[in-house]
């Protein structure tokens, strides 16, 4: 049952990640796309805690290093990804509360998130860009995930509340 | 199923009006409970491990332990992405349908003003015959070099989120492409394979901040190096730097491609661009230039692959001898 429960997380996940790549470049502005398996990570986090949202943010991050059109280097957006479901699960309380406190959840780990990604870039000299391009990109991926998070962010946090380990219910 | 869990809860507590701020209260346990032991443990190591993951890819280069991993990935999610993008085709069709109306007035628009600037460009034609004649030599060269083509269709493209210009094609090695092989469409020069799996193939477009190409000045044959600018604008940009410092590139003038050694990774002869604006610093004597390429990068979809002529795959190979029927390029 457990394994059925990881096994559908992981199936979204890789949802997220192919229709980031694959369908939503159809709708990319400057070539920015929603980052959804950011939504999916911070959902995660909020629904079941650091732990699992980190495990969660791991796994989507190496999907988006290793899948195919990405020429990084392996684990930059999972250690971006695995940072913001620390930080997502810090405020979870909070966040599943108000609508609007998950929204800002989102915004602020779509900003650290993209960020973190730039940085690391910098550090290794790995596709460095200009830091008025970089803040535009962050710019437009943060309103991208601001725009997706209200439609998706309710539903996957149910989605992943329901598939809790039952001895957590108890 | 979930209309039965609360119920054994609710007996426990013994009081139902508690219902609500139990869960909160459960919730505040575990919140508590998370911020020791075990769990930390866990999104430390997960942090640790991102770490490794980075030090081990950035310090290995070319040869990296973790290409295995990549590979494996690829050919799972390759395909994958293949069919999501398949499946999307007629809905992006159906959009650029209505979207087409807008394009079809612009066209008019831009179109007029290209015909009165032509009509003045008429008077100048002595002196672009000579320019011409350069040029046609160039493309010539391009068609006689013993080369042939795979066609491919864009299936996938990385977010500009990881500030890298890459996309998938869905055609692998089974097709014959392999690493480095020089990737253009009818426009001109897209960019060159970094990796292939079975089934899909990853391209870096000529607009990356890593990728650079040799080029060639139409006009007066010097040669230099065109780097991407990776900016996110609709139409992407890229730099070129001659090695000749004395010569300053004139505005309009025509880059091909200067070609590498072997054809590996461009094979020589492919339009790149043409000059929008000539720029130099006062630091530096050399002029810089800014090219506009030819391609289209946000609108990509059939591109052709440079492969050797006497290539077997499970794809039909354009020869480059079929000239009659436009497959020049």
């Amino acid at each position: 049952m457990n394994l059925q429960r990881t096994g559908v997380a992981g199936i979204v996940v890789l949802v997220a990640v192919i229709l980031q790549v694959a369908v939503f470049n159809l709708f990319s502005v400057n070539g920015v796309v929603p980052n959804l398996a950011l939504v999916v990570v911070v959902a995660a986090s909020i629904a079941r805690g650091a732990q699992f949202g980190a495990v969660v943010g791991f796994v989507a991050g190496l999907l988006l290093d290793l899948a195919p059109p990405a020429d990084h280097v392996a684990g930059r957006w999972a250690l971006a990804l695995v940072l913001i479901a620390i930080l997502a699960g810090r405020v979870r309380a909070d966040a599943r509360r108000s609508p609007i406190a998950g929204l800002a959840t989102v915004a602020v780990c779509s900003f650290i998130a993209t960020s973190v990604f730039a940085l690391s870039g910098v550090v290794l000299g790995d596709h460095g860009l200009a830091a008025g391009e970089m803040m535009q990109v962050i710019g437009i991926a943060l309103l991208w995930d601001i725009a997706v998070a209200p439609l998706l962010l309710p539903g996957l946090v149910a989605f992943f509340e329901r598939t809790r380990p039952a001895e957590l219910a108890l | 199923m979930a209309t039965k869990r609360p119920r054994p809860r609710m007996g426990n507590v013994k009081s139902p009006s508690l219902g609500r701020p139990v869960t909160d209260d459960d919730d505040r346990t575990r919140f508590g409970r998370e911020r020791g032991g075990s769990s930390r443990t866990v999104v430390g190591l997960l942090v640790a491990a991102s770490l490794t993951l980075i030090t081990v890819d950035a310090a290995s280069g070319e040869d990296s332990p973790i290409d295995p991993a990549r590979a494996v990935v690829g050919n799972i999610v390759g395909p994958i992405e293949s069919t999501t993008a398949t499946a999307v085709r007629p809905f992006h069709e159906t959009l650029a349908y209505f979207s087409s109306n807008d394009d079809l007035r612009a066209d008019v628009a831009r179109l007029s003003a290209q015909n009165s600037r032509l009509r003045a460009d008429v008077e100048q034609v002595p002196l672009d015959r000579n320019r011409l004649a350069e040029l046609d030599g160039l493309t010539t060269t391009a068609g006689q070099t013993d080369y042939a083509l795979v066609a491919a269709r864009v299936v996938a493209m990385g977010p500009m989120q990881s500030f890298s210009r890459t996309v998938t094609i869905d055609a692998g090695t089974s097709s014959g492409i392999h690493q480095n092989m020089t990737v253009l469409n009818n426009d001109g020069l897209v960019g060159r394979v970094i990796s292939a799996t079975r089934t899909t193939a990853n391209v870096v477009l000529v607009l990356d901040t890593d990728s650079v190409v040799g080029g060639r000045l139409g006009s007066n044959m010097e040669i230099g190096f065109l780097r991407g600018r990776g900016v996110t604008s609709d139409r992407g940009r890229l730099d070129l730097d001659l090695v000749d410092h004395s010569v300053a590139p004139a505005k309009g003038d025509v880059v091909v491609t200067w070609g590498s050694q072997h054809s590996k990774p461009y094979v020589a002869g492919i339009p790149i661009g043409k000059v929008e604006s000539v720029y130099s610093t006062p630091r530096e004597l050399a002029k810089h230039a800014v090219i506009d390429p030819f391609v289209d990068f946000t609108s990509l979809d059939v591109v052709g692959v440079v492969v050797p002529r006497r290539t077997q795959g499970d794809r039909l190979v354009i020869n480059g001898l079929a000239n009659k029927s436009g497959g020049r390029r």
